[in-house]
């Protein structure tokens, strides 16, 4: 009769759990040591990434060329134009002719052709002063940057000329007054809204891409078969998986954090503590992904290529890592919001760059808790001890 | 409970959905069984016999959907994890962790198992003793041999006492010394500890030293009892011929086994033949007569293996295969290429070695080997796992370089011009090296344009590989589909569409059935009399009786060559005794081994480093 065998009270099955649990997160610990490719994935790169995202690669315009068209040589005009001048984002070239500018527009010289009409000063003087400004569109968002910045150096210094010029003040004096200023990122540098998603890059490739190789290789390698017909529990061969996976990530995250803070000088707007359980939280959601996609695709080269487009494309393309999502249609936001990537990105850059928002950080974190439970639970319901 | 049986299996049905063709495939059906306590049990039969499925069945693996299974008193498909807590299943490709060392897969093992660290000491001990990898304890895994890994794979599964054990195929690629020792550990485990052993094999030797043994064929089973009464199917049938000709006894069993209405099967055994008739008073018939010509006849005691080819040609005429159109085919080979061979000299050279030497680093995987091999020999290298075989195989095909030495392949020498003798061989490698998912036809067109094959010489190329090996109708069949013998069968047909003189084969009869193994036999004795010279190494020792000659090599030397009568005298026996090729393997390495048995166990265990 079954219950004969059902020796063993509460504590011995206890300590039989953690013996075993011991002795599978040991081999899983010396396999990933030993394993350097995998070691490297999970601790080399997040170093070289943050090295080429922080240095190399800018989102900043920074001494755009620009081409300047006096048609009008008043000191009136020589003014108006002084704020570009003045300005670090722009190297402005002076010219005489507009044909002269749209040559080095259309060979791409110029970013962007600033016009000064003939009538300028007198027309400022009647409250009707206009200047045009031409981006090269090309690179949509460049475009709205360098459009954006002229725009307001323009009319900063614009509006001062209004005041110093006849206090005849109609109506229509004055009208454009462009008062741009950036909130939470007060120095506009990518560098500071690019780390943090970095780090949501990072805890995705050791939680999601790693932990979907380890399960498959064993299933590819026909270890479980073996392992299979002990006492193992399928939930201690889970949890073996995820604790050195989860330590790695949590190192890869600490590596992150201090580059953050002390290379880059990244704020930390909100608290710490906060944002190391929400990064644990997101590393929990990864490890479940990554072993759901393991356990399901049993093979490690399927098992790569679905989580590269499942977990890793979706950070750098929907998540507001590279693109803001509310510039995007209503489907793609809607999609972008699908993946948990999205949240712990919402979530990651308030806590750096915004600070304690409450209830940002209660709505985001509870979704991702959800997601957590979802996928460690999925990725436990997949892993039976059984071939078919 | 009962008490007495291990393991009792009522109506047990088993479906596959196969999700490439969504085709249903019944892997078991109706199966009964009752295994008892402390016995030793066997399942025998060709591939997709149902075997692996009935044993992962037992073990729990996979859903026991119809009918009931009782392992050790527990419903399977209610209790997996309590039968797992207390059985030890070796399967057939025992997943060691090869990133770590013997003693870390030993030690995980035995965590799992729970087995508390006084025990360990003395279990660990006479696993090491047994094995003998005591001094392999801090080697990765994946850098053993394939005989040592196979025996971790046992060691692993021993680490307790379990109360049943199931070993699946547990000696596919095992050289005979191995497998002689892992039985021996099989066996007096049994003895000591009382358990009760399940094991699949495709060694009907192995099969014959159980209590009980099943047959199954294709999810059935066609027969079980004690060898001796599945023995007994062949009684009165068995018989030796003794020829006094020159001619080498596979001409003899050849003749024997394509007359298929009178004769069940022939191999030749002992330099002589043994075969059954399909009636015993056969033995009077005329046509027999003829064939055996002067032949002295004996009649023999049955083994198992011939209560089994009787059970199996049985079952094949009552399901409507035919054996004997098989068998037709492969001797077709030599009639559509038999002018090949018209012309050319009887004893011209194929192949000669001399002082090859081949080095790893300080490792010498193959010293000074010395032979030659003539026009139309079959030519066999036997040894241990790690002897060197594959490293001799693979600078004879002119895929390794050698270190130093003269090699001379098909006329050319391999170290002048190494593509030109490419042209001349073929090769089938062990594993099945095609294209999975191109059809028969697109892996013949490829591998023939390969080698420099066009047009209507293609074409003609493939319809006469296609009807050799019978492989027509099958032309759009994914070669990936294609079950176990007819990839083979494909491999082959590939190897030999440019018409090479040598035909190189690694080890073609791995776990594969006694069945398939008769066939695969025919059609290389077929081929060779065509003239096609082979060179092949196998771990079945009576398959050495198919070969012209034979080399045995063990630690990188040659340790004999000739014959096999000339390799059996040369082991220390009377030329005129009956000869037992396994005897002699086994007589050969010992003797090579006593002055410096540590080195000849160290290079056993490393095979890797020129693998």
């Amino acid at each position: 009769m079954p219950e004969t065998y059902q020796d063993g009270v509460a504590p011995r099955n206890l300590a039989a759990f953690l013996r075993r649990l011991y002795a599978l997160t040991r081999k899983e610990v010396r396999q990933l040591l030993r394993d350097k490719s995998n070691l490297s994935i999970g601790l080399l790169l997040p170093v070289i990434l943050m090295l080429i995202f922080g240095y190399g690669l800018s989102l900043d315009v920074r001494n755009a060329p620009i081409a300047v068209v006096l048609e009008d040589a008043s000191p009136t005009a020589m003014d108006a134009i002084s704020g570009l001048q003045l300005s670090p984002y722009f190297s402005p070239l002076l010219m005489r002719s507009m044909h002269e500018a749209e040559e080095k527009m259309l060979t791409r010289e110029v970013d962007a052709i600033v016009r000064v009409p003939p009538d300028f000063a007198s027309a400022l003087n009647a409250g009707q002063g206009k200047l045009q400004v031409i981006v090269h569109g090309a690179e949509a968002s460049r475009a709205t940057i360098i459009l954006n910045y002229a725009t307001s150096a323009l009319a900063q210094q614009g509006a001062r000329l209004q005041d110093r010029s006849a206090g005849a003040a109609s109506d229509g004096i004055g009208q454009v007054q462009v008062e741009s200023r950036l909130w939470f990122n007060a120095a506009n540098t990518s560098t500071w809204y690019l780390v943090p998603g970095l780090i949501v890059l990072i805890m995705t490739l050791t939680g999601a891409f790693l932990t979907a190789l380890v399960m498959a290789r064993e299933w590819e390698r026909g270890t479980f078969e073996a392992l299979f017909v002990s006492p193992v529990k399928p939930v201690e061969i889970l949890l073996a998986k995820i604790i050195p996976y989860f330590v790695v990530g949590i190192i890869g995250l600490a590596m992150c954090l201090v580059t953050a803070r002390f290379l880059f000088g990244v704020p930390m707007e909100g608290s710490l503590p906060l944002l190391l359980l929400s990064s644990v939280l997101y590393l929990f959601v990864a490890l479940g992904i990554g072993l759901l996609i393991s356990s399901v695709t049993r093979n490690q080269f399927m098992a790569s290529q679905v989580s590269l487009l499942i977990s890793l494309l979706p950070v750098f393309m929907l998540s507001g890592f590279m693109f803001d999502l509310r510039n995007v249609p209503v489907m793609i936001n809607v999609i972008g919001h699908l993946f948990p990537a999205t949240h712990f990105m919402t979530l990651i850059k308030t806590l750096m760059l915004a600070g304690n928002i409450w209830p940002i950080i209660i709505l985001e974190g509870s979704i991702l808790a959800g997601y957590a439970v979802l996928f460690i639970g999925l990725a436990r319901l997949v892993t039976r001890k059984r071939l078919d | 409970m009962s008490d007495a049986h291990a393991v009792v299996g009522q109506h047990l049905h088993k479906r596959f959905l196969d999700k490439e063709s969504g085709r249903t495939i019944h892997a078991l059906k109706e199966i009964n069984l009752e295994i008892p306590v402390g016995s030793i049990t066997a399942f025998v039969g060709p591939d997709g016999a149902g075997k692996t499925t009935l044993i992962r069945m037992m073990a729990g693996l996979l859903r026991c959907e119809e009918g009931s299974l009782q392992v050790l008193g527990l419903d399977v498909a209610q209790h997996p994890q309590q039968i797992q807590d207390r059985i030890s299943y070796m399967p057939q490709r025992f997943g060691l962790y090869e990133d770590l060392s013997v003693q870390e897969n030993l030690d995980l093992y035995a965590d799992l198992h729970g087995v508390p660290a006084q025990a360990r000491e003395e279990r660990y001990r006479r696993l090491m003793e047994m094995t003998g990898l005591a001094r392999f304890t801090e080697r990765p895994a994946g850098k053993l041999s394939g005989g040592m890994k196979q025996k971790l794979g046992l060691a692993c599964t021993l680490v307790r006492s379990p109360q049943l054990l199931l070993l699946d195929e547990p000696t596919v690629g095992v050289d005979p010394l191995s497998r002689v020792e892992l039985w021996e550990i099989v066996e007096q485990l049994r003895r000591d500890e009382q358990l009760t052993v399940i094991i699949s094999t495709a060694y009907l030797d192995e099969a014959e030293r159980c209590s009980r043994v099943y047959v199954m064929h294709e999810g059935e089973i066609l027969a079980q009892g004690a060898p001796d009464a599945l023995s007994a199917h062949a009684q009165g049938r068995c018989f030796m011929a003794v020829s006094h000709e020159k001619e080498p006894a596979r001409a003899l069993q050849s003749r024997l086994l394509d007359t298929t209405d009178l004769v069940v099967d022939a191999v030749p055994q002992g330099g002589h033949v043994r075969f059954i008739l399909g009636e015993p008073h056969y033995r009077d018939e005329p046509r027999l007569q003829s064939i055996l010509g002067t032949a002295d006849i004996q009649a023999m005691t049955p083994r198992l293996e011939d209560g089994f080819m009787v059970l199996m040609r049985q079952r094949l005429q009552h399901m409507g295969h035919s054996h004997e159109a098989s068998l037709a085919a492969a001797t077709r080979v030599s009639a559509s290429t038999g002018e090949l061979a018209s012309g050319t000299g009887e004893h011209e050279t194929m192949i000669e070695v001399r002082d090859l030497v081949r080095r790893f680093g300080d490792f010498i995987a193959v010293n000074s080997t010395s032979f030659a091999v003539a026009r139309g020999e079959i030519f066999g290298l036997l040894g241990p796992n790690g002897a060197g075989k594959t490293t001799t195989f693979r600078m004879l095909c002119g895929l390794l370089p050698a270190s130093s030495g003269f090699l001379q392949v098909a006329g050319v020498n391999l170290r002048t011009a190494r593509a030109d003798a490419r042209r001349r061989i073929g090769y089938v490698s062990q594993k099945f090296s095609l294209y999975g998912n191109l059809s028969v036809m697109e892996n013949l067109e490829f591998f023939g344009g390969a080698y420099g094959l066009r047009g209507k010489r293609l074409r003609q190329r493939i319809a006469t590989v296609l009807e050799q090996f019978e492989l027509e109708g099958l032309e759009r069949t994914p070669s990936g589909h294609l079950p176990g013998g007819f990839k083979q069968r494909l491999a082959m047909a590939v190897g030999l569409l440019h018409e090479p003189d040598i035909l190189f084969l690694d080890e073609p009869t791995s776990g594969t059935d006694p069945l398939a193994r008769r066939e695969f036999w025919r059609r290389i004795t077929a081929l060779a009399e065509t003239g096609v010279t082979i060179i092949i190494t196998t771990h079945f020792l009576d398959e050495a009786e198919y070969c012209d000659r034979i080399v045995i090599q063990d630690a990188g030397e040659l340790k004999a060559l000739g014959t096999p009568r000339e390799v059996w005298v040369q082991a220390g026996h009377r030329a005129d005794s009956f000869l037992n090729m396994e005897r002699a393997f086994i007589d050969i390495v010992n003797q090579g081994r006593q002055p410096s048995a540590q080195a000849a166990s160290e290079l056993a265990g490393s095979e890797v480093v020129h693998a």
